[in-house]
């Protein structure tokens, strides 16, 4: 098999993840992103490893530890997004801003606030849920 | 491969127009996962790009199997498309994510993104392709990624890292259980006690 197939496969899929993780809003499509983007490595592991026939066969394990390192990252990157989902009532990357230090990146853009009502009045809780977060933010982190 | 094509001569190279039976399949394949993971970035339906994902990373099991990495394709189908996909399911409904058409799931930033994609694709594809443009896989002979071979490479030369990366896992563990459980101090007063249990179910 030419070795550029899967090469090419590999760049073009870490480009894809790389777009998701900048385009995207919600924390977990931008975790779902940095997944593509570790498949795209993993994809490139393999193919070298089966290229070079090493007798350590370091790319195909370098993949499992990947893959493993990929699961770990996963469960701490979903339980760092529910934790902040539950503080602050929102998982959106670009509204929390906190720690910015200028001025104007501290003001929610225009146009979440209206993105953001119909949830909130649907369902009563997510607004208690918001409101609690934003009164205690402070000091609300276990 | 080297010594082979050495031994073998220019007749061992193929040529673009003649394509193995392999290769028309890892490129379909390719095709298809990389129109999976194209929707699973751009689709504007939160549940919909999870299960995209799945497609994805499944087709890139099928690519593992093409590349006679049986293992690794194997435990591809086992955590990713069984667990990781599962866990941001989850994480997705505990979220309340909207199910629907959500029209902010894009952030202001799209075009920047979309060029600095685009970019990248030129760059890392035009110099791939310049490297490796006559190099052939031989994917002949016994498989390199069957079980007993990857058993044998992992626990002959691999066993330090192995164990270390168990290790890691459980302190993964650990830290995900104490991320997700709710503070006792925090637990009055955040106004969702209703919430709680099935969010401390998930681990």
């Amino acid at each position: 098999m030419h070795l550029a197939y899967p090469a090419v496969l590999a760049a073009l899929l870490f480009c894809t993840g790389l777009y998701g993780v900048l385009a995207r809003r919600n924390a977990i499509l931008v975790l779902m992103s940095v997944e593509l983007m570790l498949n795209a490595v993993n994809l490139n592991l393999v193919a070298f490893d089966v290229w070079l026939r090493d007798r350590l066969h370091s790319g195909q394990a370098l993949t499992l530890f990947t893959i493993a390192v990929a699961a770990a990252e996963i469960g701490i990157g979903l339980a760092i997004v529910l934790a902040v989902y539950r503080n602050r009532g929102s998982s959106a990357v670009d509204r929390l801003r906190d720690t910015a230090e200028t001025d104007e990146a501290e003001t929610v853009p225009a146009g979440d606030d209206e993105d953001d009502d119909p949830a909130d009045t649907a369902r009563p809780e997510d607004q208690a849920t918001a409101a609690a977060g934003k009164a205690k933010k402070a000091e609300a982190t276990p | 491969m080297i010594t082979a094509l050495g031994a073998s001569g220019a007749t061992a190279a193929p040529g673009f127009l003649s394509p193995t039976g392999v290769e028309i399949a890892f490129v379909l394949v390719g095709i298809a996962t990389l129109g999976a993971a194209l929707v699973t970035v751009t689709t504007r339906q939160l549940v919909h790009a999870a299960l995209w994902l799945i497609v994805a990373l499944g087709g890139l099991a099928v690519e593992y199997l093409l590349l006679t990495a049986e293992f690794i394709a194997w435990v591809q189908v086992l955590i990713y498309v069984g667990s990781v996909v599962v866990l941001l399911l989850f994480g997705l409904m505990l979220t309340r994510a909207p199910i629907g058409r959500s029209p902010d799931a894009d952030s202001e930033n799209r075009l920047p993104a979309l060029a600095v994609a685009v970019a990248s694709a030129g760059a890392l594809v035009w110099v791939v392709v310049d490297a490796f443009r006559t190099t052939w896989i031989d994917l002949d002979g016994p498989a390199q990624g069957s079980t007993k071979a990857t058993g044998s490479f992992l626990f002959r030369n691999w066993v330090l890292p192995f164990e270390a990366l168990s290790v890691l896992l459980l302190a993964a563990l650990v830290g995900a259980i104490v991320l997700s459980r709710k503070g006792r101090a925090a637990a009055p007063v955040d106004g969702t006690p209703a919430a709680a249990p099935e969010r401390e179910d998930k681990r």
